[in-house]
């Protein structure tokens, strides 16, 4: 089998946020970079990103600074985060937006012409900067032209399948053109993998055809350790109506500019789901809250701006108690604001619910329940170099673990591609400098092509649509955001049986773009994650953040609040689970979080 | 690109299945249709004028700035045919105009994804049409004349009788002014002179002076199309008016 | 508004070398848009189709195509927009060369990208140094602030006839890039020239502006009117206005004329 050799001394997979950063930043420091991605240019998950970029830039409220930002990250993590990565975000994202802005990014205004910043769920201050509802696209443009400009070379439409070490170190990455099927070897000194989460793997999901966890699933079979995979984030508010837009995010913007909640019988049951975490700074009236929207800084937030897992948990109550609307979700209302102030600051959900549902959002309320959004855990990496277990291969954006704990705040996953990202193109570059390229192993090449090219060549298979749509089914139904032994038990097994039948898939048709075999190679990666999350799951006996046992409703303090859960292949190649201790915080750190320590509750109200 | 090979074979001129071509036909039958009007009004060399009323399509009447010019042509000159072709290349350079007459008379294209009848493409502001980079200043013609339109106004409303006359003639007239400015003043080359061409708008007073000026013009832009038709409507309805009125056909309706 | 029943889906398959229309019955459901049915088709009756997508909710601009001979996303276009007994047939974009079913090589916009110098910012005030960042008012950047709205879509440039009939690419860079060119030169702080480039080599003069770039665009960006059409007074300001020509050559050095 015929492949062609390209050389390089960092190869970025994945052009969304954090690969491009990273490109930018390894191609600066004058290494020779490739970037690699499954879509076109720009087109990657995050161009949908919405509401904003976490920085805190003390724009609109003075009374902001890292110190805070560091605190809200590391409380709506539950304190599982990486308390370095958590600083070093909280220190280098302002100047990584700024940095934005002088490469031609336009962020909405503030009155004095300083970039604007918006509130969102668990920041404490107006911290997202932001351009409308399309805060992504800004991004991931503004990247592109400054990547296109320097010098990176691009190859779009290509997918790696196989990450390649000698002696222990990472030295190439074999990948296939979608357009013609053809194969490529990368050879290579550093690789950067950017690629992103793994909501493929559910049912009902904001993601894309992209997200099938290639990112984890290669680190993980080159050795390196996957971290905080039970760590899905569900977020609350999607689209649920009609089904076919069933899972489509409508940004948390929306209640950031004052969206209510409220449950089939008109009630806004947001003031029913307080936890003690959050009840100092959480409004507890009606009026409080509207007084807050309108900027009175002595009124406290509104409960609708809660941390994720809670206002997702809260909806899914109200659903289960028979409060949900026709359609399986709760009313979001942004209807009593000035029609003209809705579609200047949400255009892109005005246009979503006016096309696809026939709903109009500055008259009606909209309907929406939550959909898996976001993977907190991934591979798991150095705070600082952003290199994972793998020595020469690095992690950043959605598929590295450690910044975000056990929930993710709105907003600092942007900020993280960009901190991270530029981190990782950086380290990356220094390896390149200090390590000689090696070759990979022919043998490992062929059999790696081998494996690529069976569906195709396998007469009579499994349809590899029906078997994803199968393991979607499995995880919405077993893993979903209620979990429980019996059915994390059940799932796992149900995923070692899909394993085998994945290692049947087959795909009619040549090599030329061809959609069914892309897939049946992608749900291999899908598989991975999918056990890795299932598994991760059953350890971790409590509920903390994303991760809701109804078997162990309480956040374990003892035990749990210490430990990481990680995975890693077994000596029998089988998945290995096992837990490691947090990294310990030092004095200054400890004293910014202290405080608020003792609240960490989940609270599950009637 | 060796892309022209390589296109599909399918749909030649278009897969639309709509009523793509009614736009153009509207569009021929229209313009068309006035321009074959005002054709036959500039050689009727007739009816220009009733009472009060002077016709939009000879005013104002220039034969007396340039009576030598009789002395080249073998028919008897009009006024229309003096004044009429200021604002015709107001209209043939307008940007608007220039996506109908393009669409419809050349359809290069006829409708957006369907191929257009000519063998040859396109080929950007060649010869005669670079006289459309000049449109700006057939604009200022425009205003000029603009500013006479108001003043037969002003007439048709009795300015020089002395005593107010408000008849169904004046009301037409004032209508036609006011679409004509809304259509003149709304000129996307007057877009970027009086505040478009800036890249800053809160720099100093004077740009923020501009930039309200732009934002006026930029609000009559927007329908600029809507603009242009009503406009050439109501030219047509006012000439007609006042030739009837002139023949005899008609009789003006009088309040005052 | 429920529509029961199947719907045919006539969709092209075939590469450059040759291919045909193909029709697949598919079951209705409410809401469902093109893509939907066209995903269906994928996933039961044939897998090797190739389309392409991402985000399903018209934001990344990967689905386009010609949908009835009408250039659309096709995230965006609901299956209830046309005759319930007519077939619905989705066509790759004609403007580029053919890969595989819907699939089409649009590499060359991004190599047209490419060639566009980027944003060069211009003095800063010692405030804006300090601060690492542009002050500048939102009424300034509203109108750029529409061109950057852009998903990259490509249909304007499909629907382009320079670009789709005549296959002009290299008199015309296109609608997309004749905004992305609007939206560096129209910003407060940028400090290079593109005027000779917008007009030579980019080729506004190309454009014709009969429109159908705005009349397709998912994103309701107003190109020609507020991108390409101020391009092109600039353009005139430079090398047609004798008025302003003069005032150029007086003042030397200004390529920014006020
Ligand atoms: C609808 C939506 C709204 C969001 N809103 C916000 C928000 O407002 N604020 C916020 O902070 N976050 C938000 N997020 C989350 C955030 O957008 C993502 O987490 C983030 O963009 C991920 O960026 P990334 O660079 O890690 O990966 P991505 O941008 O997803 O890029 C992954 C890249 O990897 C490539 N790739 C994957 N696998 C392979 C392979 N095998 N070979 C080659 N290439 C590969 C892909 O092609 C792609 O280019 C939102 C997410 C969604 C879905
Ligand atoms: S207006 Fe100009 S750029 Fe737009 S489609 Fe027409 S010719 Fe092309
Ligand atoms: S300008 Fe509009 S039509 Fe053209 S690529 Fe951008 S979004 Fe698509
Ligand atoms: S553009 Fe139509 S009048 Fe100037
Ligand atoms: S899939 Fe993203 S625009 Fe249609």
């Amino acid at each position: 089998m015929q492949y062609r050799i390209e050389a390089f001394d960092v190869v970025v997979v994945g052009a969304g946020g954090a690969g491009l950063r990273a490109a930018i930043e390894a191609s600066a420091r004058g290494k020779r970079t490739a970037i690699i991605c499954k879509s076109l240019l720009g087109k990657a998950h995050t161009v949908m990103a919405e509401g904003g970029v976490a920085a805190a830039l003390r724009n609109v409220d003075e009374r902001d600074n890292w110190q805070v930002h560091f605190r809200d990250t590391m409380r709506g993590g539950k304190f599982l985060n990486n308390w370095r990565m958590a600083q070093l975000h909280a220190q280098e994202a302002p100047e990584r937006v700024r940095e934005l802005e002088r490469w031609g990014a336009v962020f909405d205004r503030t009155k004095d012409g300083w970039i604007n910043q918006r509130n969102f769920g668990g920041h404490a201050y107006p911290r997202l900067a932001h351009v409308g509802d399309r805060t992504g696209l800004e991004i991931i443009r503004t990247l592109q032209d400054k990547g296109v400009h320097g010098g990176i070379a691009v190859f779009m439409e290509h997918t790696v399948v196989k990450l390649f070490k000698s002696e222990g170190r990472i030295c190439g990455a074999l990948c296939y053109e979608r357009e013609t099927g053809r194969f490529l070897l990368f050879k290579c000194k550093a690789i950067v993998l950017a690629t992103g989460g793994v909501g493929r793997c559910y049912k009902v999901t904001s993601n894309s055809w992209e997200y099938t966890g290639d990112g984890q699933a290669l680190g993980y079979e080159a050795g390196a350790d996957l971290m905080d995979m039970e760590f899905t984030q569900f977020h609350p508010t999607a689209m649920v109506w009609p089904p076919s837009v069933k899972g489509i995010l409508v940004t948390e913007g929306v209640r950031g500019e004052g969206g209510i909640l409220r449950n089939s019988k008109g009630e806004r049951f947001m003031f029913k789901y307080i936890s003690p975490l959050f009840a100092k700074e959480t409004a507890d009236t009606e009026e409080e809250a509207k007084r807050w929207l309108e900027g009175d800084k002595a009124a406290r937030r509104p409960p609708e701006l809660l941390t994720r897992d809670e206002v997702a948990r809260a909806i899914r109550n109200e659903v289960k108690q028979g409060r949900g609307t026709k359609h399986g979700g709760v009313f979001l209302d942004i209807s009593w604001r000035d029609p003209a102030f809705v579609k200047a600051k949400l255009p892109s959900m005005y246009h979503q619910f006016k096309e696809l549902a026939g709903v109009d959002i500055t008259k009606e309320p909209m309907e929406v329940g939550p959909t898996m959004h976001y993977h907190m855990g991934g591979l798991r990496v150095d705070a600082e170099s952003a290199m994972t277990t793998v020595p020469g291969l690095f992690a950043a954006g959605e598929v590295a673990a450690g910044l975000h704990g056990a929930n993710r705040l709105g907003g600092n996953s942007l900020s993280d591609l960009l901190v991270f990202g530029k981190r990782a193109g950086e380290f990356a570059a220094t390896w390149a400098e200090r390590h000689e390229a090696r070759e990979p192993d022919a043998a490992e090449v062929g059999a790696a092509l081998q494996g690529a090219m069976a569906p195709l060549e396998r007469e009579q298979g499994e349809n590899p649509f029906a078997l994803q749509a199968e393991l979607q089914q499995v995880m919405q139904d077993l893993v979903g955001m209620i979990r429980e032994r019996g059915e994390l038990g059940q799932a796992v097994e149900r995923i070692q049986e899909l394993k085998k039948r994945a290692q049947q898939c087959a795909a009619p048709g040549n090599r030329m773009y061809n959609a069914g075999w892309h897939t049946a190679l992608d749900i291999q990666h899908l598989l991975v994650s999918a056990e890795a999350i299932t598994r991760s799951a059953l350890l971790r006996e409590e509920s903390r953040g994303a991760h809701t046992r109804d078997d162990f409703p309480q956040t374990d303090k003892e035990k749990w609040s210490k430990v990481n859960v990680l995975c890693r292949p077994g000596a029998d190649g089988a998945m290995s689970v096992t837990t490691e201790p947090l990294p310990a915080w030092p004095d200054d750190a400890r004293k910014l979080i202290e405080g608020t320590l003792e609240a960490v509750t989940t609270k599950e109200a009637a | 690109m060796a892309a022209a090979t390589q296109q599909l074979a399918w749909g030649r001129f278009t897969l639309r299945r709509d009523a793509w071509w009614l736009q153009p036909l509207l569009v021929i039958l229209g313009l068309g249709g006035f321009g074959l009007y005002s054709t036959y009004r500039v050689f009727e060399n007739a009816h220009y004028v009733a009472g009060l009323y002077q016709s939009p399509l000879g005013s104002p009447d220039l034969r007396g700035y340039v009576p030598w010019l009789q002395a080249f042509v073998p028919f008897t000159i009009s006024p229309a045919l003096l004044i009429l072709p200021f604002p015709l290349l107001f209209r043939l350079t307008c940007y608007y105009y220039r996506k109908a007459y393009y669409r419809s008379f050349f359809t290069m294209p006829p409708a957006c994804a369907v191929r257009g009848a000519s063998s040859h493409a396109y080929p950007g502001e060649r010869g005669i049409f670079l006289l459309q980079n000049l449109h700006r200043f057939f604009l200022y013609l425009a205003i000029l004349i603009l500013v006479i339109l108001w003043y037969d106004t002003a007439l048709a409303f009795g300015l020089e009788t002395g005593h107010l006359v408000v008849g169904l003639g004046g009301f037409l007239f004032l209508g036609n002014v006011i679409l004509l400015s809304g259509y003149t003043f709304g000129c996307h080359s007057l877009r970027h002179l009086v505040g478009g061409k800036l890249d800053c708008y809160s720099c100093d007073e004077g740009s923020k002076a501009r930039y309200k000026v732009w934002q006026r013009v930029s609000w009559l832009n927007t329908n600029h199309m809507g603009w242009a038709w009503a406009s050439l409507f109501s030219i047509w309805a006012v000439d007609l008016f006042v030739r009837f009125l002139d023949i005899g056909l008609i009789r003006d309706v009088r309040l005052l | 508004m429920a529509q029961r029943g199947n719907v045919t889906m006539r969709l092209w398959r075939g590469t450059a070398a040759g291919g045909q229309f193909v029709d697949y019955q598919v079951a209705r459901e409410e809401g469902m848009v093109v893509l939907d049915a066209v995903h269906a088709v994928q996933a039961q009756q044939a897998n090797d189709l190739s389309v392409r997508w991402n985000c399903k909710a018209g934001k990344c601009g990967s689905c386009s195509a010609e949908v009835n001979g009408y250039p659309r996303l096709m995230c965006m276009t609901r299956l209830d927009l046309f005759d319930p007994g007519e077939p619905i047939t989705v066509a790759p974009l004609k403007t580029f060369p053919l890969v595989k079913d819907l699939v089409t090589n649009v590499r060359w916009n991004f190599e047209s990208a490419k060639r566009i110098p980027p944003l060069k910012p211009g003095p800063l005030t010692a405030e804006e140094q300090r601060k690492g960042e542009f002050q500048m008012m939102q009424q300034d950047v509203d109108r750029i602030q529409e061109f950057r709205k852009c998903i990259e879509c490509f249909l304007c440039q499909d629907t382009c006839h320079v670009l789709r009939d005549a296959q002009d690419t290299d008199k015309f860079f296109g609608p997309r890039q004749m905004i992305r060119l609007a939206n560096l030169e129209m910003h407060p702080k940028d400090s290079a020239d593109r005027i000779p480039m917008i007009k030579k080599e980019a080729g506004v003069g190309m454009c014709n502006i009969t429109k159908c770039c705005t009349e397709v665009c998912p994103e309701h960006i107003r190109i020609t009117d507020n991108g390409i059409i101020p391009l092109k007074e600039r353009v005139v300001d430079r090398y047609y206005d004798p008025v302003t020509m003069l005032l150029n050559a007086l003042r030397p050095g200004n390529t920014k004329l006020r």
